[in-house]
């Protein structure tokens, strides 16, 4: 058998990139719909899940092939015909290969919204173009603007039902701008849609010749993702330390880890975090052989001219470029857990690859996602709060602002007793 | 220069990142090595994580012992080649000593009881982390699942009771008898792994090429015949030309008809296919919700 490759076609896949965004909308806002649209209209699904689809529709006594249950995961939520936990989806165009954070909208699920928002590039906010701006869709933003999520896509849905005004259309995209610009929000892009019957998700509609934008898939498969990494600032944190110790290898230490910013290059004078030894880049390793440049968010293996001590949790960085050690640390938290914040516990800290104890020393305020609104009397910290808190830590941490840095300027905070994550951090 | 990386290179990365992440976070991880493409592809990765030092892991196989040949041949060549260390759990042994029982009737299958092989091992061998194949694109409930997933001392799931995993920080922490479950190819699906198979030019086992066998036709799918199999009258044994787009325990792997017999034709086929890759898993097909009742119990 030939299992061997000589020469084959790279076009057409090995040049996709990809791109991760999250859905946001309120129960029935149609977010189902839309993210079973895409998949339909796009060929990704397969016969046997339609079929799959099809015969639990019949079961349930719809009329129609209900696409919303392509995303439904858990036998609980085909039960009761709710998204109760992030599920992730993936579809390929030619262009790109997507991965959709689908969480749901529910009040109680901020924590599901901010895990799933972490990771994305873009965000998909739903309105129901019948309501309108509503208090769930300032609560989603919101959070999309604390997670710095790069880019917004405000998908205006159920046109059909609005009779596909522009009219409705208009004074929700105003509502939206008016309400936006208080946030942090960089690109924001307004599309009309009906997930139902397709319009404007991956085929152009003839109802709304008025709507010169693109579809929202030609928009997720164009927005521009290059500079969505920070290539700025170096920051390596070290995972592990790999040393062979055999023959060939008999002196080799190689420091694992991912770029989290910035590009690295042999040659590089560096400084390791928190010792503050500098030597320079000797190396870049790996599999595949040395290479001449690294940056975020590449796996690789890092050798130094000299040999000093490294070890998991150091951070390597451009000796004129550092983060700040601190120990006193400000931050945005979301809380996860059902058990709110004991006074003065300590937690488990961990950022980046670095290990510490932290201890909530003072609860700043709580804000009101929906109104921005920040309560400095009310510190009854509860699950899917968010607040602003300092922080202080049993060592300095190698930290920069979240705002920068979403790799290094995030944090975790970890119970002890029950080792679940309890919190999330954006340091400010 | 464009300094973006293509989306095999991405996942290429996250996947790294996971594995250092289980070596760095465990004391005694393990790669749950089926020797189906997933898991082949989990070995390789390792290999790239830890270059130039070996792979830091076992591979664990749990045997049903209704095995293809040829995947037994290509996980003793593998482990030869990369110079691991190889721990089998036998459900015959399970078996054998009363732990678990076997399945009767026409469509028995050990597909089930191998979580009760699987739970032992782990606990034999005290493993606190087990590295798979699975990815979230496979199964519905599996879409559910976190790159760091924790069972507890029973080894079972809670889908509803996850951890919540955020940006690239994963929390291993787990108190002595748990374990975890890591799957570095949680967002992957199965065009990434096969585009990666022919990118890398990983070997697999020739059962994923085409080639001629003898088979049954069976649940719309062609199933092999093996010592294992209980065949009727009715059934009509034919030589079929067939590939394997997952492989399991051989009573329950059907195959395609297909011409593919290369990477590339792979590829291609995967690229059209209408069904997907688990559409003829027998185990799959129980009910709408068997591989996460499975799961929950501790299955793969």
């Amino acid at each position: 058998m030939d299992n061997t490759i000589k020469e084959h076609d790279n076009a057409g896949y090995l040049d996709m990139e990809l791109l991760r965004f999250t859905t946001a909308g309120s129960v029935d806002d149609g977010k189902s719909t839309l993210i079973g649209r895409l998949l339909y209209d796009s060929k990704s699904i397969f016969e046997d899940q339609l079929e799959q689809v099809a015969k639990s529709s019949e079961r349930k006594g719809l009329e129609q092939t209900d696409l919303a249950l392509l995303t439904d995961g858990l036998k609980d939520e085909r039960e009761q015909g709710i998204t109760i936990d992030v599920a992730y989806r993936y579809f390929a165009t030619p262009k790109r290969k997507f991965i959709i954070a689908d969480t749901p909208g529910h009040i109680q699920y901020t924590r599901n919204m901010v895990t799933g928002a972490s990771t994305a590039n873009c965000a998909l906010i739903l309105v129901d173009a019948r309501n309108g701006v509503i208090e769930q869709t300032r609560r989603h933003s919101i959070i999309a603007s604390l997670l710095q999520i790069p880019h917004i896509v405000v998908c205006i849905n159920k046109m059909d039902l609005v009779d596909y005004s522009q009219e409705a259309f208009d004074k929700i995209k105003e509502d939206y701008e008016s309400f936006v610009s208080k946030l942090d929000v960089k690109d924001v892009r307004f599309i009309p849609i009906s997930a139902l019957k397709g319009d404007n998700v991956v085929n152009r509609s003839k109802e709304m010749n008025w709507y010169e934008g693109s579809t929202l898939l030609y928009t997720l498969e164009n927005l521009h993702i290059g500079s969505d990494h920070n290539h700025i600032d170096c920051r390596f944190p070290v995972q592990t330390v790999i040393r062979p110790k055999n023959d060939k290898y008999h002196d080799y230490r190689g420091y694992a880890g991912r770029i989290a910013s910035g590009i690295f290059k042999p040659g590089d004078d560096i400084t390791v975090l928190p010792s503050g030894f500098t030597s320079k880049v000797k190396s870049i390793d790996t599999f595949d052989g040395e290479i001449e440049e690294a940056f975020a968010p590449m796996s690789v293996s890092i050798q130094l001219e000299d040999d000093i001590d490294v070890g998991r949790g150091d951070m390597i960085v451009r000796t004129n470029n550092r983060p700040e050690p601190s120990q006193d640390i400000e931050a945005m938290v979301c809380w996860l857990n059902n058990q709110g914040p004991k006074p003065r516990a300590k937690y488990s800290i961990r950022h980046t690859t670095s290990d510490a104890k932290a201890m909530i020393k003072d609860i700043r305020y709580k804000l009101n996602i929906s109104t921005l609104h920040r309560d400095e009397e009310d510190k009854d910290v509860k699950m899917n709060d968010i607040c602003k808190v300092l922080l202080r830590t049993t060592k300095p941490l190698l930290v920069d602002s979240y705002r920068k840095n979403r790799i290094t300027g995030s944090i975790i905070l970890v119970d002890d007793a029950t080792n679940e994550t309890v919190a999330a951090g954006m340091i400010v | 220069m464009q300094y973006n990386l293509t989306h095999l290179k991405e996942l290429e990365a996250e996947s790294i990142y996971v594995l250092r992440e289980v070596f760095a976070q465990f004391e005694n991880p393990a790669i749950l090595f089926s020797g189906g493409k997933d898991s082949i592809v989990v070995t390789h990765l390792a290999r790239k994580a830890f270059h130039p030092a070996k792979i830091p892991f076992p591979l664990v196989h749990i045997d049903t012992g209704h095995n293809f040949p040829e995947t037994i041949k290509f996980r003793d060549d593998l482990v030869d080649e990369i110079g691991a260390k190889l721990i089998v759990g036998s459900v015959q042994k399970s078996i054998d000593e009363g732990a678990a029982s076997e399945e009767k009737g026409k469509n028995a299958n050990r597909n089930a009881i191998q979580t009760i092989t699987l739970l032992d091992t782990i606990e034999t061998n005290q493993f606190d982390a087990c590295i798979g194949g699975a990815r979230r694109d496979e199964e519905k409930a599996r879409a559910k699942e976190r790159f760091f997933s924790h069972r507890d001392e029973f080894g079972q799931w809670d889908p509803k009771n996850q951890r919540p995993e955020l940006w690239n920080i994963f929390n291993g922490k787990h108190h002595h008898g748990e374990h975890f479950r890591v799957f570095p190819l949680s967002n992957w699906t199965e065009m990434d792994v096969w585009q990666y198979i022919l990118a890398e030019n990983i070997k697999i086992p020739s059962l994923y090429f085409a080639h001629d066998r003898q088979v049954i036709r069976r649940s719309n799918t062609w199933l092999p015949i093996s010592d294992f199999i209980q065949i009727d009258e009715s059934e009509e044994v034919v030589t079929k030309k067939i590939r394997f787009r997952t492989l399991g325990d051989i009573t329950i792997t059907g195959g395609d008809e297909s011409d593919a017999d290369t990477l590339e034709k792979i590829v291609n086929e995967v690229a059209s296919a209408r069904q997907t890759e688990r559409g003829n898993r027998e185990d799959d097909k129980r009910s709408e919700t068997s591989m996460e009742d499975r799961k929950k119990e501790g299955y793969f």
